[in-house]
């Protein structure tokens, strides 16, 4: 008689231990999203892809840029490949080679008052550039940054007259020496990638760097979609203006102070 | 007149000594040995056939993975296929694409396969380029 009940006794023990682990399941499984989201505000690993819970932006304070100060410039340069450092296309004018990010004057000429600022690709929301290229290689990241697939693009320029910023550059000449991060070449379209093998990596754009190492602090690199970041709340705080704002591109980039 | 069986043992024993005759020709492209294993449990990224058959494959995948997605994994990367495949050319510099030295070019030249890869990618590993020693 006895076996029945030793039977009945381990069934119910099994019943139980069932239950507690996947009690202990679901609250491993409750967990997991919690973590999820705080890895989000960090770096992502290298083999997840770039997500729409980011947008990368620039915040650039005009008051604190300095005139005739080109750091962030000559830093692009050195971290692209682009310009001085790089001695190629000995065909084309100064006018013609590739201009990531140039620094601009503005002065009233009402007041005499002159600011600078560096201007590049302002990574559009609704980039005008990607609307006209023909074969799809002027393209969005699902994070916000603007990039060109050069794989693709065959050099047709609309989307250099389509940007109000002048931001893009055509490549006249084959090239050499070009940065492992950084591919450019001949018969293809170039602009500001925000430094994106540094962002993908947890990393801030070049310009920003040098801008900060010069102690002009007038950059700021963030994500614009995380409230808690620097950018974010010095936005939130002081506010920041877009380049032709009437155009609703809703850009990246932002400028204060002008 | 030649039986069938004398035909097809001749067409056999040339069929069988073709690469014999390749190898002696200088016929077949000289590849240069890569600098370092991917990975050293299997000894390559992937198995030696598989990548000559399919390696613009994997590439053409990669290359849309990290440029739209931001998928920077050291597998499939050019950049890390030519930090351990790269040689030196006579004069003890890194080879240049189009130079018979360069790996890419050992073979493509060889089977007048025209690419253009590098006419934007460095064909030489740059100082910050490390090799693929872990493949993540």
């Amino acid at each position: 008689m006895t076996q029945p009940v030793n039977n009945k006794e381990t069934t119910t023990d099994i019943y139980r231990r069932q239950f507690l682990g996947k009690t202990a399941a679901a609250a491993g499984l409750a967990l997991a999203p919690g973590m999820i989201l705080t890895e989000v505000a960090h770096a992502r690993s290298a083999d997840q892809p770039a997500s729409d819970k980011n947008r990368w932006g620039l915040l650039i304070n005009t008051n604190k840029c300095g005139t005739g100060c080109t750091a962030c410039v000559s830093a692009c340069q050195t971290e692209n490949g682009w310009g001085e450092i790089n001695k190629s296309e000995p065909h084309s004018k100064a006018s013609q080679k590739a201009v990531w990010i140039r620094k601009v004057k503005l002065k009233d000429k009402l007041t005499g008052h002159v600011q600078s600022l560096p201007l590049m690709c302002q990574h559009c929301e609704h980039p005008p550039c990607v609307d006209v290229c023909p074969t799809g290689a002027s393209m969005k990241r699902k994070d916000g940054i603007v990039l060109v697939d050069k794989h693709i693009c065959i050099g047709c320029r609309y989307c250099m007259m389509a940007c109000p910023y002048k931001a893009r550059s055509f490549i006249h000449e084959a090239l050499e020496n070009q940065k492992v991060h950084a591919p450019r070449g001949k018969g293809t379209v170039e602009s500001c990638t925000m430094c994106v093998h540094r962002v993908d990596t947890d990393g801030t754009p070049a310009c920003v760097e040098a801008c900060n190492a010069e102690g002009h602090q007038a950059m700021y690199f963030g994500d614009l979609k995380d409230s808690n970041s620097a950018i974010s709340v010095e936005l939130r705080n002081n506010g920041g203006q877009q380049l032709r704002q009437d155009l609703a591109l809703n850009t990246g980039v932002r400028y204060q102070g002008l | 007149m030649l039986s069938h069986k004398t035909i097809i043992s001749t067409l056999l024993s040339v069929l069988l000594l073709l690469p014999v005759f390749a190898q002696a020709g200088d016929l077949m492209p000289v590849v240069p040995k890569a600098k370092a294993k991917a990975n050293p449990d299997t000894l390559c990224i992937r198995d030696v056939k598989d990548m000559r058959k399919n390696h613009m494959k994997y590439i053409l995948h990669k290359r849309d993975k990290t440029l739209r997605e931001g998928v920077r994994t050291k597998q499939d990367s050019l950049a890390e296929c030519i930090s351990c495949h790269i040689s030196k050319n006579d004069k003890g510099e890194y080879a240049s694409f189009g130079d018979s030295k360069h790996f890419c070019s050992s073979c493509h030249n060889f089977a007048a396969v025209n690419i253009d890869c590098f006419d934007c990618h460095n064909d030489k590993p740059t100082a910050a380029s490390k090799t693929g020693s872990t493949i993540k």
